[in-house]
Parts: C-alpha cells; structure tokens; sequence
C-alpha cells in the first residue's frame, strides 16, 4: 500500500506554541515525520536598537527579551557593563539583586507550570500557580514599579534601596511559599495522568544536550551539572548555601521534577538573603559612570546635570570585549559587549538560552506523536520575545 | 591546568594564531581563517582540550578595516569549567567553513549570522535566513546598513481609492 507523509503547520497563532512559534510537521499518520521550527516573527532588532543608544539607555532594551524575566535580563546587561568599566557593586546592592533575581524566577517558573500544566489539560494548577505568581509580582511592583517590565537594576546598582516594608512582605512570602510548592505537587507529581503524558517524552541525552547548546533546567533535567550561578558565581551567589536540583532521563517529567525543586532552592536562596542583607549604599561609588540617586536628582542641581550628562551623552569605557552570563529561569543569559572606546557599544550580542534550547526541538519530538509536541514545547519553556530579539 | 591547555594549544597551532591575550579573566585566542576549523575540531575532540560545548558564536562587523568581519566562537568545557573565545578574521571573502558537524549548536548560530552579517558558512547543511524573512534585502546588523529608514518619521501617506 502506498502511503504519502502530511505536512501540517503548528502556528504562528497557536495557543501551545506560547508565542509565535511555527512548526511544519510531517507527519506519519499521527507520527512526527520531521519538524522545522519557522521563528523570527517578533523579531525587532534590539541588537542593532543596542548599538544606537548609549549604555545607560540601552537597559530598557533587555526587558523586553525574554519578558517574564525582566530583572534576570537587566542583571546580565549590567553585570557585562560593569566588568567593561570595572565596577565593584556593594554588598546590599548584590544580595538586593540576588533577591529580586529569585523572585522573578520564582515567577517565571510559576508562569511555566500554570501554562504547562493548562496545555496538557490540567487546568486548575494554573489557577493556584497565579495566585502565588500575583504575590511575587506585588512585591516586585512594590519595589520596582513595574510587573512586567521593571528596569529596575542600574550600571553599578540598583535604581533605589529597598525598605522595611519590602522586607516584611518578602519574609511573608518565603514563610509561605514552601507549603504552596506542596500543593502543586500534590496536584501533579504522583498524578497517573499526568507521567503518562510526561514520562518518556521528548527525551534528549546528556551528550546531544551538551552538543546543541542546551542551558538551564532543560539541560540539567538530561543530568548535567551546568548552573551558571554555582559554575560562574556573580552577585554573591557564592555565599548562599543551595544545590542545583538534577534529572536522570531527560524527559518532559524530570524537566518538571527540576523545576519544582528549583522553586524550593529559590525560596531557600531568598530566605538567606533577605535574613542577611547587609547595611551600605546601594550603588557603587563611581560618579563618571553611575547614575547619581533619584532623590538627589530631584533636589541637587548638581545631580541633575550629572545625570543627563552620563543618561544621554554617556559615559566612555575602555576598548575591550567582555562577556557576562547569569543563570536566567530558561538557561545561560549572556551578553558579549564589544567597545570601541565610545559610548555606544560598538557590537551589543545577546546570547539568548531559549534560541538554543528550541534549535534543540526537532531532535527530541521526531517520532513522537502529535500530542507530544505540546508536552515537549511547553517543558523547553520557550520565550518568543528572547528568541526573536 | 588551563594553562596546561594553553601550552598544548600553542604548541599544536603556534604558526596559526595571531594573537593571544587575556583581559578581565576572559582568555581569547585570535586563529588565521586558514586553520580556524582544524583549531576548533582539536578543542572539542582532543582529551585534554574537551571543549563540548559551543556556548556562543556571533559576527562583528568591523567596517573600514580589512579583513572586516570577525566570527567570535565562545567555547565551555563541561568536564574542566572554563570558557574560551576563538576569533577569526575573515579572509578578503565573506565566507568561512561551518562548524555545524562539531557542535549542533553552531547550526542556528551560523545561519543567525548569515541572515544579520551575510557572513557565508561552506557546507552548512541548510544556510537559509532565520530571523527575517526569506525576502528580505541586506543584512541588518552590518555597520552600512541603517538603524532607521529613511521615512520612519514621515506620516504614512493614505490615498483614497477614487484617487489612485
């Protein structure tokens, strides 16, 4: 019997794809053939946008990649920058970014699980997922003024100091946090529907992972060791006592199993920080470089002038090349900032872990059946904003 | 021990590398284009060397100078956790030898940088734009292409159908 294979197109406006992703299936009867990711359709070229405005300017830009991760991403631009000008950041402002940093990917996380969960027909974890995530966005909104989009770290710090009330709401939080982790898993981990629509599925080995560039709990789902925060620490995570939660099979269910245990060592991380967030200032003393304190700008003439002058004409690092990469929810989050001694960047790269986890795709959904695919984008955690750029 | 492989690395392509040098702990080695693949197959296959993973790999556009482009390969090493950058020159040519059958990863890297450099990869498997559309014109992270359009500011112009 002659039989012909069915190409068949999963998006760019499909609900499971969580963004405008776009699959050309072929397909065997129910059977994936070969998949072709189609991406690029929110590109906006924030790389060159990156090039055109002056390093203080070009922070708002990383917001908007992978756009659950606001803060994550504004760390990593900042960190790049400051290696370039040779900052060192005071210990409060660290452990503040530290804070909000596992706060976001807490949120992210729980953004995931909602999303993931509502995609295989698990409806209600989405509902207790948002509870919790509404919380972490309160506290950000609290602080940053933003839910989605904060900009709220600076070259050299933070945009302002946190306050009593930010760290009562926070220790609130974290004393309530691990019991809601419970109920999730409660919901799913031992959930016979559940395993079977996750076990076995979408299985990439630990040597491929490495080979396709895969970072982050997809990565570390497949059993390597890889967390840029303990094999590259920045901002202090070197002094906070966590483990980095590894899988076996490399499977949708163990990218789950990491997670959640991800979720319980980022409270963990949260509740040494915020116990002992030092005293000091919160943004490093470098006058030619960082921006002087909001409040000041409002009162001293003198601040103001300083802070249009390094805003908008810039600020002039040395002629170098640096990389920075911090552990963002979806994986290794780089940038690779070239200077020309100007003050522009000269080449501005993103190096984003979601382009490189989907090229990964194809790989582990061929001759899985069509169902599966849903199971296997959703446990990649993909962000089309940070694909794109 | 990294030096170690400093040492190696020296000693098995001495003739071939430009420059070395090592500024705000990041370690990189500037390779001639003509030996940039045999360098690149001995850091990831050679025991000692093991660089697994192909972390990054982008273009820089240096406009004016020659050669223009520059590809930059940023290279971890799972087992031994150190990075290393590799960058290369082009030679004259906009063209260089793909590294996708060392690292899968380097598959969308590399046509990343085709569609934004219109840098070009010898045997790449399937070297087609990947962000823009397959129409599109130019290559927008060159230095000569524009970040605005000439008309961006002007208001777009609506004509009623009688008037066409």
């Amino acid at each position: 019997m002659e039989t012909t294979f069915m190409t068949i197109n999963m998006g760019p406006q499909h609900p499971a794809t969580h963004g405008v992703l776009r699959l050309l299936l072929e397909l065997d009867g129910e059977t994936i053939v070969k998949a072709t990711p189609h991406i690029g359709y929110l590109h906006r070229g924030v790389e060159k946008l990156g090039e055109t405005r002056t390093y203080h300017q070009a922070l708002v830009f990383t917001d908007r990649l992978d756009y659950t991760n606001g803060l994550s991403n504004n760390l990593a631009y900042c960190l790049a920058i400051e290696k370039l000008a040779d900052i060192e950041i005071p210990k409060r402002a660290q452990y503040i970014r530290v804070i909000l940093c596992e706060l976001q990917r807490i949120a992210a996380h729980l953004l995931w699980l909602g999303t993931h969960a509502l995609d295989l027909g698990a409806m209600t974890v989405l509902f207790y997922a948002f509870r919790e995530r509404e919380k972490v966005l309160d506290i950000i909104e609290y602080i940053t003024g933003a839910r989605l989009t904060p900009s709220f770290m600076r070259i050299g710090g933070v945009a302002r100091d946190v306050d009593s009330e930010f760290v009562k709401k926070v220790k609130e939080f974290v004393n309530e946090f691990p019991k809601r982790i419970d109920e999730y898993e409660t919901l799913l981990t031992e959930n016979i529907i559940w395993k079977k629509r996750t076990v076995g599925i979408g299985v990439i080995s630990k040597e491929e992972a490495i080979s396709y560039g895969v970072t982050g709990p997809v990565l570390r789902a497949s059993g390597v060791y890889y967390d840029v925060r303990k094999a590259h620490p920045y901002s202090s995570y070197e002094d906070f006592d966590f483990f980095v939660p590894l899988g076996k099979n490399g499977d949708v269910y163990d990218r789950y199993l990491v997670r959640m245990q991800e979720l319980r060592q980022s409270n963990r991380i949260i509740s040494q920080a915020i116990e002992g967030i030092p005293e000091g200032p919160f943004k490093a003393n470098a006058p030619q470089v960082v921006l002087p304190e909001k409040d000041d700008v409002q009162t001293d003439i003198a601040a103001l002038i300083r802070q249009f002058k390094i805003a908008q004409g810039g600020f002039r690092p040395e002629k170098a090349e640096v990389y920075a990469s911090v552990e963002a929810p979806k994986g290794e989050l780089g940038f690779y900032i070239v200077s020309d001694g100007s003050e522009k960047p000269f080449r501005f790269r993103i190096r984003p872990p979601s382009f490189l986890n989907l090229s990964a795709l194809p790989r582990m959904i061929e001759g899985q059946m069509v169902a599966d695919v849903i199971a296997t984008i959703g446990s990649i955690d993909i962000v089309l904003g940070e694909i794109d750029r | 021990m990294i030096s170690d492989k400093l040492d190696k690395i020296i000693k098995n392509f001495g003739t071939y590398i430009a420059a070395i040098k090592e500024e705000k702990g990041e370690r990189t080695i500037l390779v001639k284009p003509e030996a940039h693949k045999e360098l690149l197959r001995f850091l990831r296959y050679d025991e000692e060397m093991s660089y697994d993973m192909l972390i990054d790999l982008c273009g820089v556009d240096y406009l004016g100078e020659n050669p223009r482009f520059e590809v930059v390969y940023l290279l971890r090493s799972m087992r031994d956790g150190d990075r290393l950058r590799v960058k290369v020159r082009l030679n004259g040519e906009d063209e260089i030898e793909t590294v996708s059958d060392l690292w899968r990863a380097a598959d969308w890297l590399e046509r990343e940088t085709y569609d934004m450099f219109g840098i070009r990869f010898r045997n790449h498997p399937d070297l087609r734009r990947i962000l823009l559309s397959d129409d599109f014109s130019g290559h927008p992270l060159r230095k000569d292409f524009p970040a605005e359009g000439f008309d961006f500011d002007k208001p777009f112009e609506v004509k009623l159908e009688e008037e066409i």
